[in-house]
């Protein structure tokens, strides 16, 4: 037998693989990225409009100025690009494996299924909405006069990968359930609806929507911390605060998994 | 020693117990009852390196529950099970290494992908190298009779080059131990030949230790010289398989199409009568009677049609536990 590479290396091979082998079979299907352009212009194009209107007539939202509450919706869209890039594909196989039965086959694999069932798609019709957010992003910062320091773009960094956590184990949690529910492909499209809330800062909702994005359903946590961050106005509170909820729920991911497995290996036949 | 030792090994599925209709379904819905069932009840086994060994039994009779112990995916509800020196069920890296798993009706292939972008898949969660991995590949393609069919989607592929390409992934680490559920299910008559010689194949050269369930008798027969036979969760025969066949009474299966149709009486000197729908007979004849069963069959009565087949090991097994043989 050749001796097992460290595993870290391992995981890193296999995650190129992976996604080599799901380009090679997406890129099959080159309209896709021609309608997937067209749908992230569109989709863009209605959240600017929605948003114009709300400053049309000298208001603004929550406090935010126009190019401050732009920072939000590209961050929302940089997430969106995420979801249809990575979460979606992957996630909405865990169903797909739950009912055909392949899941035995993961779980025979000596790799973590999690990271298996996380990570075995990648999809690049996403790309162009991570593309047009990171852009949004940026230009929208600029204009808004954003001077952010090296510690400021540090935590705007930590803060943009705790809310990519944050997305994917809520996520990651829901698609799960499928152990027991088979049919829970609808919940994650509700799942999906409820994120759009993030589109706008969280400041702009009524308190107590406020405080359901924030605790219940972490959305706050999604755009509007990190946008604080590349503004330059982050607060430590919710620096610590975001990346302990991500950390919180990346462990009740993890922890979820495991228990919904129990359930699979012990009821199933 | 043993490389797969099941001591009282059981497992009991909880059910929902719900009545039809309407007012069954509301009733579960409020109160919910269940009941156990046992699935496999106190089986002991042990295989040693390298045997072939077949399962047996009709379907439900625990095969696939008791395949699925053996390879981890489900928590024994009692008694133990060794792997390779592991408890299958923590599923250690060490354990899934020696260990794979072949499933007639479930495929790990990438359906829009060629196989071999499937296998590299493979060889990485492996950990193999890139070199000994095109090795292993080219070595197994080989004794499969695989070429290009490496290369194309596995969508385009029929259904025994996909069997077969579903045998070099599963094959690719080089386990120690190779479950199989109905290999060849669904194969022609040439697939499911070539399925077997390559099992045949790669016990000998490599000492694979190979545990198959099967519907046919032919793959057990070719295969495998000692066979479990399990029915209702228990084991009732562990042993060679003349034995067992010696215990089968031979029996061969005689479909009849008839001009008019007759009276059940009118079979009963014949053999047994499995079934008589309208025109339509299928009778059982013990083998020594065939040929002068066969010739009065035609001359009493006006055949259409007849045809002689060794009947499905279901009903051998249905028969064998109906005369209370074993057990």
């Amino acid at each position: 037998m050749a001796r097992p590479a460290p595993e870290l290396l391992r995981y890193l091979r296999t995650l190129r693989r992976f996604w080599a082998a799901s380009l090679a079979a997406e890129l099959e299907y080159q309209a896709n990225f021609v309608l997937e352009l067209l749908a992230v212009s569109a989709n863009l194009a209605g959240s600017l409009f929605t948003l114009s209107l709300f400053y049309g007539h000298g208001h603004d939202l929550g406090g935010w100025s126009w190019d401050a509450a732009l920072v939000v919706l590209g961050l929302y869209t940089l997430l969106d690009g995420l979801t249809t890039t990575l979460l979606q594909p992957n996630l909405s196989t865990i169903v797909t494996h739950v009912r055909t039965g392949t899941l035995d086959f993961v779980l025979l694999k000596p790799i973590d299924s999690q990271f298996w069932l996380s990570a075995r798609t990648f999809s690049p019709w996403g790309l162009p909405g991570l593309a047009a957010g990171a852009v949004l992003v940026v230009v929208a910062a600029v204009r808004a006069g954003a001077r952010p320091d090296a510690l400021h773009l540090v935590a705007a960094a930590l803060l943009l990968v705790a809310s990519a956590l944050i997305l994917y184990s809520l996520w990651f949690v829901l698609a799960a359930t499928s152990i027991w529910f088979v049919k829970v492909w609808n919940a994650t499209e509700v799942l999906r609806s409820a994120l759009v809330a993030g589109r706008y800062p969280v400041s702009a909702y009524p308190a107590g929507l406020r405080l359901f994005f924030t605790v219940v359903l972490p959305v706050a946590f999604l755009t509007t911390v990190p946008a604080e961050a590349i503004l330059g106005r982050a607060s430590p509170l919710w620096v610590v605060s975001s990346l302990l909820v991500a950390a919180v729920a990346l462990l009740i991911s993890r922890w979820f998994w495991g228990f919904a497995l129990r359930f699979y290996t012990s009821a199933s036949s | 020693m043993p490389i797969i030792r099941a001591e009282g090994l059981s497992k009991t599925y909880r059910v929902a117990d719900k009545q039809p209709g309407l007012l069954g379904t509301l009733r579960h819905f409020v109160a919910r009852r269940s009941r156990d069932v046992p699935a496999v009840s106190e089986v002991s086994f042990a295989i040693e390196p390298g045997e072939i060994v077949g399962f047996l039994g009709p379907n439900g009779a625990g095969k696939t529950t008791t395949l699925k112990m053996l390879s981890g995916l489900i928590h024994p509800s009692a008694g133990t099970v060794e792997v390779a020196g592991c408890v299958p069920f923590r599923r250690q890296g060490r354990f899934l290494r020696q260990i794979s798993l072949v499933m007639g009706q479930k495929q790990q292939l990438i359906w829009d992908l060629p196989p071999l972008d499937s296998l590299r898949v493979n060889a990485a969660v492996y950990g193999i190298e890139d070199a000994e991995a095109h090795r292993r590949i080219q070595e197994l393609a080989d004794m499969l009779e695989l070429g290009d069919e490496l290369t194309r989607p596995v969508r385009k592929l029929s259904l025994g080059e996909r069997m077969k390409a579903e045998l070099l992934a599963a094959l690719l680490h080089r386990p120690a131990v190779l479950f199989l559920d109905e290999p060849t299910l669904g194969l022609d008559v040439n697939a499911q030949a070539r399925v077997r010689r390559f099992l045949a194949d790669i016990n000998r050269r490599t000492g694979t230790t190979v545990l198959l369930t099967s519907h046919y008798m032919g793959d057990i027969t070719a295969l495998c010289p000692r066979v479990l036979l399990i029915h209702q969760g228990h084991l009732f025969f562990d042993g060679r398989l003349d034995a067992l066949t010696e215990r089968l009474t031979p029996c061969r299966e005689v479909r009849l199409e008839l001009a008019e149709p007759q009276p059940a009486a009118a079979f009963a000197p014949f053999g047994a009568l499995e079934s008589l729908e309208g025109r339509r007979v299928r009778l059982l004849i013990p083998q020594e009677q065939l040929t002068g069963a066969v010739a009065r069959l035609l001359a009493m009565f006006a055949v259409l049609d007849l045809e002689v087949s060794e009947p499905p090991i279901e009903e051998l097994i249905g028969r064998l536990f109906q005369q209370g043989v074993v057990g």
